[in-house]
């Protein structure tokens, strides 16, 4: 296992070394010590290694990740994996903003409580949130799964494309064009998996399901002026 | 961008560093505001007078003049500590409204950064750093205090752009967002005897406070009216004589965490302003809920 301290190691040194592993990935394991909510820590990764960050980090941890799997033990800032292609983010602590925001593809995993626009514009990942999610969540989604054990606030899904919504609390209020849809097997077995994969044992029956109504992304002449 | 700190002391015993703290946690804010910055400290001493904490361009000839002649002019003892390009003014309560006038009179170009029996402000432009190091913000102690670092959008930069503001006795308000009303809100205030000297509109955000808490609201009613008159982005961070209050507009996209435990409270930009206090590691650390108020007093 390698081990980098920020305390005597710059976050470009750090990011420098944890990027070059995308064309030899000699070295499989790595712990991250005194991130002290420090911005940007492993983003744009592309190679199948494991990175664990010791306590809290700042804006936009793993970003643009790619095959790694990074795990925090603590809290992250707002954009926690922002754009993630695939791979795998696990937050042990609780998520600031935008935790997922444009996530292409991935899991993230958020052990505690994401703040407001969780999952805006998501485009392809899955979110898993153990606690309760904030305002404006998933709005403009496009396509992924976002999973909510706790309780969603205000305004979800507003102007929601095709991103599916599962929440197990309750909904302070649904957002623009966003509806409650029937729950088929289909969905069942995704929640099965992805419950199973972050390590929640929530049972998918007990979710409902959110999604688009669809009638504000499709061209509707009685629209027009 | 602007950064914002806050610390509130429930243990006494770590007054002596309260500065100590400040400083470090508003450098640490240096990338969120790099223009200017500013600190209110209220001081933990029981002194039975009030202070003016005012700013000058040119310290030594004004302070030198409000030292040789203010005294003399309102009859009455005034004691004046020189602190760079900042001099606190101690007096009788009953003194400062004539102080003031004559402070304008002597020297127009002195600006008054506040008035209060604990609160003083220190703010200038350039990097958070170099303005804690030349007031030695470092070595003050008190029992809590608010600091911001600006990243200017809607007026100039200059000091009197810098934050905090103080539009009432004690009070101080620092500021990260933008108002949108700033100009008609002015407008009102300033139909109702509001004094509002710059055309910034987080003054306009601490005037509106003040000017709610004088009509008789406290703190926490104060902050609750503003979500409903002030239109914008803000993360408030108001000062009191006693303690500090937090709110965030209903979307809440400047980010705030806060941190408690039970030798303080403690409110950053973000977490990494938080980390060198004191046991941060077994702190509750949160995220103030959007347009919810939370208000701490000694």
């Amino acid at each position: 296992m390698q081990i980098i301290d920020l305390e005597n190691k710059s976050l470009r040194e750090l990011n420098a070394k944890l990027q070059a592993q995308s064309s030899s990935a000699s070295q499989k394991v790595w712990e991250v010590l005194n991130p002290k909510g420090g911005h940007a820590i492993a983003t744009g990764l592309n190679a199948p290694i494991d990175v664990t960050i010791k306590g809290s980090t700042g804006y936009y941890l793993a970003g643009m990740n790619q095959l790694a799997t990074v795990r925090v033990e603590g809290s992250v800032g707002p954009g926690v994996a922002e754009n993630m292609m695939s791979g795998c983010v696990i937050v042990e602590g609780d998520a600031s903003q935008y935790a997922g925001a444009t996530g292409n593809g991935g899991l993230l995993v958020v052990k505690g409580n994401a703040s407001s626009r969780c999952g805006i514009s998501m485009k392809g990942i899955d979110i898993v949130v153990f606690g309760n999610i904030g305002h404006m969540s998933a709005f403009m989604g496009q396509s992924g799964n976002l999973v909510v054990c706790g309780s969603a606030g205000d305004a979800l899904g507003d102007s929601l494309y095709e991103a599916k919504l599962f929440v197990r609390g309750s909904v302070k209020s649904l957002g623009a064009d966003c509806v409650k849809k029937e729950m088929r097997p289909e969905h069942l077995i995704i929640l099965e998996e992805l419950l199973k994969k972050s390590g929640s044992n929530a049972k998918p029956k007990e979710f409902r399901r959110y999604g688009s109504a669809r009638k504000l992304y499709n061209f509707n002449i009685d629209n027009a002026y | 961008m602007c950064g914002i700190v806050g610390l509130f002391l429930k243990d006494q015993g770590l007054q002596a560093n309260l500065g100590y703290f400040l400083t470090s946690m508003l450098i640490t804010m240096t990338e969120r505001g790099p223009d200017s910055a500013g600190i209110a400290i209220y001081d933990s001493n029981k002194s039975t007078g009030v202070k003016i904490t005012i700013q000058s361009e040119h310290p030594d000839n004004d302070f030198e003049i409000i030292r040789s002649r203010l005294a003399v002019i309102i009859d009455t003892a005034v004691t004046v500590v020189v602190n760079d390009t900042h001099a606190v003014l101690g007096m009788d309560m009953d003194k400062v409204n004539l102080a003031r006038q004559v402070i304008g009179e002597l020297c127009p170009n002195v600006r008054v950064m506040s008035v209060g029996e604990k609160i003083e402000i220190y703010k200038e432009v350039g990097l958070p750093k170099n303005v804690a190091d030349r007031f030695s913000i470092s070595t003050m102690s008190g029992t809590h205090g608010i600091g911001h670092t600006r990243m200017a959008t809607e007026s100039a930069v200059t000091t009197m752009g810098a934050h905090p503001f103080s539009t009432g006795i004690d009070q101080c308000l620092v500021h990260n967002g933008s108002l949108s009303n700033h100009n008609s809100l002015r407008r009102k205030l300033r139909r109702a005897g509001v004094v509002i000297e710059t055309e910034n509109d987080t003054e306009v955000g601490a005037a509106y406070i003040s000017y709610k808490m004088q009509q008789g609201s406290t703190l926490q009613e104060a902050l609750q009216s503003s979500l409903i008159d002030l239109d914008g982005f803000f993360t408030f961070l108001v000062g009191t004589k006693d303690g500090f209050g937090v709110v965030r507009d209903p979307i809440a996209c400047k980010p705030a965490i806060m941190a408690e435990t039970d030798q303080y409270v403690a409110f950053g930009s973000e977490y990494r302003a938080l980390v060198d206090l004191p046991n941060i590691e077994k702190a509750t650390v949160w995220e103030p809920e959007p347009a919810t108020v939370y208000v701490w007093k000694h």
